[in-house]
């Protein structure tokens, strides 16, 4: 809502400052996003009257004029300006910068224009910063005074206040509600319009039937005959009206536009020769259209009420007024329309229909239900003393069942200042609810309050106590520390935060990112194989059509992080994410989703990525491109001293004979692989990437550790190098070595992995490092020895493998 | 006796001269070596007439002593000249740089979300999750939003299809993490159902949020933490009291002014936008608006399943970016979503 100063002013003028009133404003609720001049910062311009203009003797583009600017500006009165608009006329009246005036940008000198004499400049309305219009010099009227500064002629130390209201605050969405706003505020005294009735002159009136009184319970309209649609709007209500960011059309419009700024009530003119009968406001028949003022044809739904008269549909009732039936320039009689519609009947309509209007706006947060009346009086002055014309009388359909009902509601001042925690006192609370002007009863410990039809926010207990507080002030509220009870939260060992295991992803090297929760459909197809829509979590209306589904996976993510860094030039990558990722059909998840009623399975997970060397480049450690191990290590190590367990997988966005399951307690927690070679392409990747993406809940868990007495008796530690097919996986073994050995076997551990000379084709050796201890007991050589045979006899059951030579 | 003398200088000069462990040793033999000028003298002592064996003998051992003994000093110093020179051998560039890996980096909004936890905490609020695609009712209905209000437009809300390309109108894009606030309310009354009367809520709730909004200063996805305390004597003071704390903690600025000013949501009764304003630095004396805040709405109370008339509480929500970004001095939005190293390797 924006409104010139003086307007308010005008209305209600406390002893403040303009920032005074902004802060005063701001602190009662009503924000000012914005508060400026209404016109650029100028001086020295003043009304002057071009006496002649003849041609420049040296230049056709130019005129030479003899300008009248008046005693009072320390001149003879006349003045010798070149102009080069194309407008200047003798006799036309027009703004002239006098030498010395300081205009935006410019500063006006005496000058020799083409070897002529200037003393001044003629301005259009751009030059002067009052719009953006230079098609030539800005016109003033006959009757403006020769001499009188611009400034104070056109009223331009003004201000325009813009307010951010909030969607409670509808009572402010006109000047009398701020002013209203403003007294309650400072004690200032208000002065709103008087509104007489104006006597009707015709008998003229056009019946109105409320088909759908839940939408519409009071309409009043009124014929008016005989007005001259072609009337000037006065300057004062154009600048009023304009400076509230309306755009001046037509006296007729403007006057429905000031009455709307001015009180509150939106109001419709039709033009009467348009219609046929009675006024109805109904719902529509199926599948009715309606061609609006903006072009715009429209199926209204059938909750949307329609004004119509007896042969067609007029306006969508509250939102906006139809093509055929408005007025226009060739309108003699009215049928000017004041109503009350219901906040419900019009909320989300506009918007649904892919537009607002100040109408449907106004409605769907709240007029004030009591106002059609005075508000088609006003208007009907205003036109009749702009416009001419005689009235009818104002016929009033009233459903008074339907209107907003306004029921007492009870302020305890107990539970005021519990939810407070202050007491204002009851003087004080009776004192703020009688300045806004709320209707109320008092008894022992609580007021009665009833409130005002133009407010819709007033219906339990809370809203008073907001009011009271918002009256004292917020800031006049203290904000001690609060007491309470000192209990200790939990804190569970066994368990850790994300925090810890983003810490220990960043102290291995890892970068952490954000990335959008929505992708390119091409990530999901690419990188988690979901093509099909049952698959995808689309958007209905994504901001992009590349982020356009919701991502399975943090995987696409990392790579698309990974392609822009390389962009950048770096060639160490490592980066984790810690987020959620949304699957569409829970059934397919099993256990856990859905039961936050979603009816998606969103879980958080944790996902990291290394590219580039294994290493930083450093001296005196070769460089080595990171591989699926070190990543594997990395991942081992965070879940540590839980083991985990892989098994070869296939995955879309993973190299098929480099991609692994990852188990921790026989359940799938995630993968970890290279990156398919397929998309170093499409990715503009230059190498191979290794990356992991777990189920953090998992990880969550952090064991609680048990203790074990350490042994007192030295260790044995035997190596054993085994021949193996190469096809023998490591973990197979191990676990085949772990069950076979013996008690006091502490761990076989593997420490060499070795192809190539010495090893037949089709083999590899594998050295694994046995260390026994007993708790009971040294160990004799021979129990180590046994041991060592029993772990060969195993290896060779498994898999063949055969004691290194 | 002066042969003894003569010897064990002689002994000593020879020590001397020999510069190595090794030619030590050889000199050594020439004195106390089977063939030694010293062992031959003691050998010597059984051709003496016995009464003069003990004095001579007696007078050897000490020349004995001597040359040991001098023979133990060089050697010693030989040992630690050739001690020093492999030291000196050894020495180091210690201005070389150290080897290892290096370190990576936590989200400078984590790193804000962590302490905002953190400082929570220290009066006891605990964490709370919850859904990112999020029901109509828990993201607007339950917060007293219902369909239409005019409040909802505030939200420019991303909608989901389903599989037949349908709008679904019941889940959506949760636009902020109020509904949070519902699931802990129900989960809580219904764990303290039993009781007459339920412990306090204190919770935060930090999170993803989404908007149909972008530009420099929105991005579509963002952060929020929301922030609530439920109980039997919870004040709109105490709101202010917490806030204002929390935001000078944060900050580390006892001099930061925090203002409250009304302003309207729909799921809390009175409500207040929360203002800040730094003494210093490149904002310095400029109000910046910060979180939304208020009294819980007794609708919402409701719809968490707690009594309006017992329990009173408050709710906020801060954005960490916008914290994240005055504290670091960073001046776009969009970096956060970047995966930019050159940024996020900032913020080790």
């Amino acid at each position: 809502m924006q409104f010139p100063e003086s307007w308010l002013r005008a209305l209600v003028n406390p002893p403040l400052s303009t920032e005074e009133l902004c802060h005063l404003l701001t602190m009662a609720g009503l924000e000012v996003e914005e508060c400026r001049p209404a016109s650029a910062d100028f001086s020295h311009v003043v009304v002057a009257r071009v006496l002649s203009a003849e041609k420049h003797p040296d230049a056709d583009k130019l005129k030479l004029c003899s300008v009248q600017v008046g005693e009072m500006s320390g001149t003879h009165g006349v003045l010798q300006i070149v102009c080069g608009a194309p407008n200047v006329a003798a006799g036309m009246l027009v703004p002239c910068a006098l030498v010395g005036a300081k205009l935006p940008g410019i500063e006006i000198k005496k000058a020799k224009v083409r070897g002529v004499e200037s003393c001044g400049m003629l301005c259009s309305a751009r030059e002067l910063g009052l719009s953006e219009d230079h098609g030539g010099l800005l016109s003033l009227p006959a009757d403006a005074p020769i001499g009188q500064d611009i400034r104070s002629y056109l009223k331009l130390d003004d201000n325009l206040i813009t307010l951010k209201l909030t969607p409670n605050r509808a009572d402010c969405l006109s000047l009398s509600g701020i002013a209203r706003e403003v007294a309650a505020l400072t004690g200032a005294p208000l002065q709103l319009p008087t509104v007489a009735p104006v006597a009707p002159v015709l008998e003229d009136t056009r019946g109105i039937i409320l088909d759908a009184p839940a939408a519409c319970p009071r309409y009043c309209g009124r014929i008016v005959r005989g007005v001259n649609a072609r009337a000037i709007t006065p300057d004062w209500m154009k600048q009023r009206i304009e400076r509230c960011g309306v755009r001046a059309i037509s006296a007729l419009v403007d006057v429905t536009n000031y009455v709307m700024l001015e009180l509150g009530q939106p109001l419709h003119a039709f033009d009467d020769a348009q219609l046929q009968g009675s006024i109805h406001v109904r719902y529509p028949a199926a599948g009715e259209q309606m061609l609006l003022l903006n072009e715009q044809t429209v199926t209204p739904t059938a909750d949307t009420a329609l004004i119509a008269d007896e042969a067609k549909s007029l306006a969508l009732a509250g939102i906006m007024g139809g093509e055929h039936s408005g007025i226009s320039d060739a309108t003699t009689d009215l049928f000017l329309e004041s109503a009350f519609f219901n906040t419900d009947a019009i909320a989300g309509k506009a918007r649904a229909l892919g537009f607002s209007s100040d109408a449907s706006y106004r409605y769907e947060r709240g007029v004030d239900f009591e106002l059609q009346r005075s508000a088609i009086e006003r208007a009907t002055q205003l036109i009749i003393d702009i416009c001419g014309g005689q009235p009818g009388p104002v016929v009033e359909a009233l459903d008074a069942d339907q209107l907003p009902t306004r029921a007492p509601v009870r302020l305890r001042l107990a539970r005021a200042a519990k939810v407070l925690g202050i007491d204002l006192g009851f003087d004080q609370t009776e004192k703020l609810i009688a300045g806004l002007g709320f209707a109320y009863t008092r008894t022992a410990d609580e007021l009665i309050v009833t409130p005002p039809a133009y407010r819709f926010d007033i219906s339990i207990e809370e809203d008073l106590i907001e009011e009271i507080a918002r009256l004292h002030g917020y800031d006049n509220i203290p904000a001690p520390p609060p007491t309470a009870r000192l209990e200790m939260l939990p804190l569970p060992e066994a368990r850790r935060g994300a925090m810890q295991v983003r810490r220990l992803l960043a102290e291995r090297g890892y970068h952490e990112v954000v990335n959008y929760s929505f992708v390119d459909a091409d990530w999901e197809a690419d990188f988690a194989g979901n093509t099909q829509p049952a698959q995808l979590v689309r958007l209905a209306n994504p901001i992009a059509s590349q982020m356009g589904v919701m991502r399975s996976t943090l995987i696409g993510g990392l790579v698309g992080a990974l392609a822009s860094n390389l962009k950048r030039q770096a060639d160490r990558v490592r980066l984790f994410e810690v987020g959620r990722c949304f699957l569409p059909d829970v059934t397919q998840v099993g256990g856990g989703g859905g039961q936050d009623g979603t009816g998606y399975h969103q879980p958080l997970r944790v996902a990291a990525l290394a590219a580039g060397p294994a290493w930083p480049e450093q001296w005196g450690t070769p460089a080595r491109p990171a591989d699926f191990f070190d990543v594997k290590g990395e991942l081992e190590a965070i879940l540590a001293p839980r083991r985990l367990r892989f098994e070869p997988t296939s995955h879309p966005a993973l190299h098929p004979g480099r991609a692994a399951r990852v188990l921790l307690d026989d359940q799938p927690i995630g993968v970890i692989g290279e990156i398919h070679p397929r998309w170093h392409q499409k990715y503009e990747l230059a190498a191979s990437a290794v990356v992991f993406e777990i189920e953090l809940a998992p990880l969550l868990a952090a064991p609680f550790p048990v203790f074990r007495e350490p042994s007192r008796f030295p260790a044995v530690v035997r190596d054993i190098a085994l021949i193996v097919p190469q096809h023998c996986a490591v973990q197979a073994l191990q676990d085949a070595l772990q069950a076979a050995a013996p008690a006091h076997v502490r761990e076989i551990r593997l420490f060499d992995v070795y192809q190539g000379k010495g090893i037949a084709p089709e083999s590899k050796s594998l050295a694994f490092r046995v260390t026994m201890q007993d708790t009971q007991k040294t160990l004799a050589d021979n129990d180590a020895d046994a041991a060592v045979a029993q772990l060969l006899h195993t290896a060779t059951e498994h898999c063949g493998a055969v004691l290194r030579g | 006796m002066n042969n003894l003398e003569q010897l064990i200088a002689q002994a000593t000069a020879d020590f001397s001269a020999a510069s190595e462990i090794a030619r030590l040793e050889e000199v050594k033999a020439a004195y106390l070596g089977k063939e030694g000028s010293l062992t031959a003298l003691l050998k010597g002592l059984g051709k003496l007439p016995p009464e003069e064996r003990k004095t001579a003998g007696a007078a050897i051992n000490v020349a004995k002593t001597q040359v040991e003994s001098a023979l133990a000093l060089r050697r010693e110093a030989l040992r630690n000249a050739q001690l020093e020179a492999q030291l000196a051998a050894e020495a180091l560039d210690v201005t070389l740089p150290g080897r290892g890996p290096s370190r990576g980096s936590i989200h400078p909004v984590m790193r804000t979300l962590e302490r905002i936890e953190q400082l929570f905490r220290s009066i006891g609020f605990a964490v709370a999750d919850g859904p990112e695609i999020e029901t109509d009712w828990h993201n607007f209905t339950a917060l007293n939003t219902p369909e239409n209000h005019p409040a909802r437009s505030m939200h420019d809300t991303f909608y989901l299809l389903d599989a037949a390309g349908k709008l679904r109108e019941d889940v959506l894009l949760r636009t902020h993490t109020s509904p949070v606030q519902i699931r802990t309310m129900l989960a809580h009354a219904e764990k303290y159902r039993h009781l007459n009367s339920m412990p306090e809520i204190r919770v935060i709730c930090p999170g993803r949020v989404y908007r149909v909004d972008s530009d420099a200063t929105h991005s579509p996805m963002f952060h929020q933490v929301e922030g609530l305390w439920v109980g039997e004597n919870v004040s709109f003071a105490d709101l202010k009291g917490v806030v204002a704390d929390f935001l000078r903690r944060f900050f580390e600025s006892d001099d930061l002014k925090v203002r409250f000013r009304p302003s309207f949501f729909p799921f809390t009764e009175p409500s207040a936008e929360i203002d800040v304003a730094f003494m210093h630095g490149p904002m310095e004396g400029r109000w910046l608006e910060i979180a939304g805040c208020g009294m819980v709405h007794p609708n919402v109370l409701r719809c968490g399943g707690i009594d309006p008339e017992k329990y009173t509480g408050f709710a906020f929500g801060f954005g960490p970016d916008r914290l994240t970004m005055l504290r670091y001095g960073i001046n776009d939005l969009r970096l956060f979503f970047d995966g930019d190293l050159r940024f996020l390797s900032q913020f080790q």
